[in-house]
């Protein structure tokens, strides 16, 4: 993930009417994300106008395996054994509804064969994003999740994408933002969610999912992307080499990481963020150091707005 | 009088369906919490929660009825992870209230 920018500079979203999609005529790797992104651009343009072009290698089966050739008019070039030994992944999905969500973290889940401990990260995540997509991008083909295992790392990767309103629209009704990635900034302060400008937010949400889900990457020493509008935004993987928890900020400005505000336009909103399992301490320890911060960050803002005294 | 919800069967092994968690909220512990009601919500053999979970499920009681919701809601079989969001939920809707009762 941590070219994940390159790709997105390397987009050309001009003409959504069709899409071809290329590869390295050698050498494939492909995280999630980009995946769930180019099932996002290939449903709305249509199977019919969604092409596989080019020379794709040997490796290119993991397209297919992952299902992209499903979605494109291009047939698959690989045969092999479906069934055989594939490793541990989630193929794209489709998800409607939340009973789809519920199953989806009941029966899909499990196929990534991990731990109870490790699965709570992962359902926890997807919960989380597939239902802010669900309840917030108002996206008519719903959320589009794909999940890869990676032995020799250890780490769990996410994506999840919307063709829903974006975020700048989302959070436009009660906090204005001037651009895509102050949006998105805002999306990543804790309290702050587009139903309302109150303090501790409403019945339904708090503001608090994306910050949660951003703090948990930072703990585990990962990256976390954020892909809407013109914005995009990579909070850089916090060192191995430095020592103890990592600090975390409320505001997303001061965490290390990559923005621009000139990327392609994408009209619609993608997350995606890496877990290193052997890096997870237990769940309920990372939740409460973000709690903490979480809280911290409430009681700030609700002081910030204190009347001061008239000293004259 | 006192009711308890067990939250397994309702919502499953993972608590994530906010719908649920809503109608819950509507149907079952707004009503019995406005008549002063107890409500035990049991989290046997559910192994997680997320935070927008329990957020849709006990916020709009604590801002309704306050010391009400903290007196007469209580948790059972919680283990540490749900503890702790619905510590977390609590700590910060308390934040988020002022002190005269009303929501800024």
């Amino acid at each position: 993930m941590r070219n994940f920018k390159n790709f997105v500079e390397s987009l050309d979203l001009s003409f959504p009417e069709k899409l071809e999609i290329s590869t390295h005529n050698k050498w494939i790797t492909v995280h999630p994300a980009n995946l769930v992104l180019a099932a996002s651009l290939a449903m709305k343009a249509g199977k019919e106008n969604t092409e596989i072009i080019g020379q794709v290698p040997l490796t290119g089966q993991y397209l297919d395996r992952m299902g992209l050739y499903n979605l494109s008019k291009t047939p698959s070039p690989f045969v092999y054994n479906k069934k055989e030994e594939a490793g541990r992944f989630v193929p794209i999905k489709i998800i409607k509804t939340s009973e789809d969500q519920s199953r989806f973290i009941t029966d899909v889940i499990p196929l990534l064969h991990l731990s109870e401990e490790n699965s709570k990260v992962v359902k926890y995540i997807i919960g989380e994003l597939v239902r802010n997509v669900l309840e917030h991008s108002f996206a008519k083909d719903g959320a589009i999740v794909a999940a890869q295992y990676y032995k020799k790392t250890n780490r769990v990767s996410i994506g999840i994408c919307d063709t829903g309103i974006g975020i700048w629209k989302s959070l436009n009704t009660y906090w204005h933002p001037k651009t895509d990635i102050d949006a998105i900034k805002l999306a990543l302060t804790p309290g702050i969610t587009g139903t309302t400008d109150k303090e501790g937010g409403t019945a339904e949400n708090a503001g608090a999912g994306l910050f949660f889900i951003k703090s948990i990457a930072k703990i585990t020493r990962n990256y976390f992307v954020i892909y809407s509008g013109n914005a995009e935004y990579t909070l850089i993987k916090y060192k191995k080499r430095i020592k103890g928890f990592p600090r975390l900020y409320a505001d997303p400005n001061r965490d290390p990481h990559s923005e621009t505000n000139n990327a392609p336009e994408f009209l619609g909103t993608l997350v995606a963020v890496d877990i290193s399992l052997h890096e997870t301490p237990e769940f309920n320890e990372l939740l409460s150091s973000i709690g903490k911060v979480y809280d911290k960050a409430i009681r700030d803002r609700k002081r910030a707005r204190y009347r001061q005294p008239k000293f004259l | 009088m006192k009711k308890i919800i067990n939250i397994r069967k309702i919502a499953g092994d993972f608590a994530e369906n906010k719908d649920i968690a809503k109608k819950l909220r509507i149907e079952e512990i707004m009503p019995a919490l406005s008549k002063g009601d107890e409500i035990i919500l049991d989290f046997d053999s559910v192994s997680g929660a997320t935070q927008s979970f329990i957020h849709a499920l006990i916020s709009d009681p604590i801002r309704e009825f306050r010391d009400v919701a903290f007196d007469n809601l209580a948790y059972q079989n919680a283990n540490n992870d749900i503890r702790e969001i619905i510590s977390i939920v609590y700590r910060y809707m308390q934040e988020s209230l002022d002190s005269n009762g009303s929501n800024e």
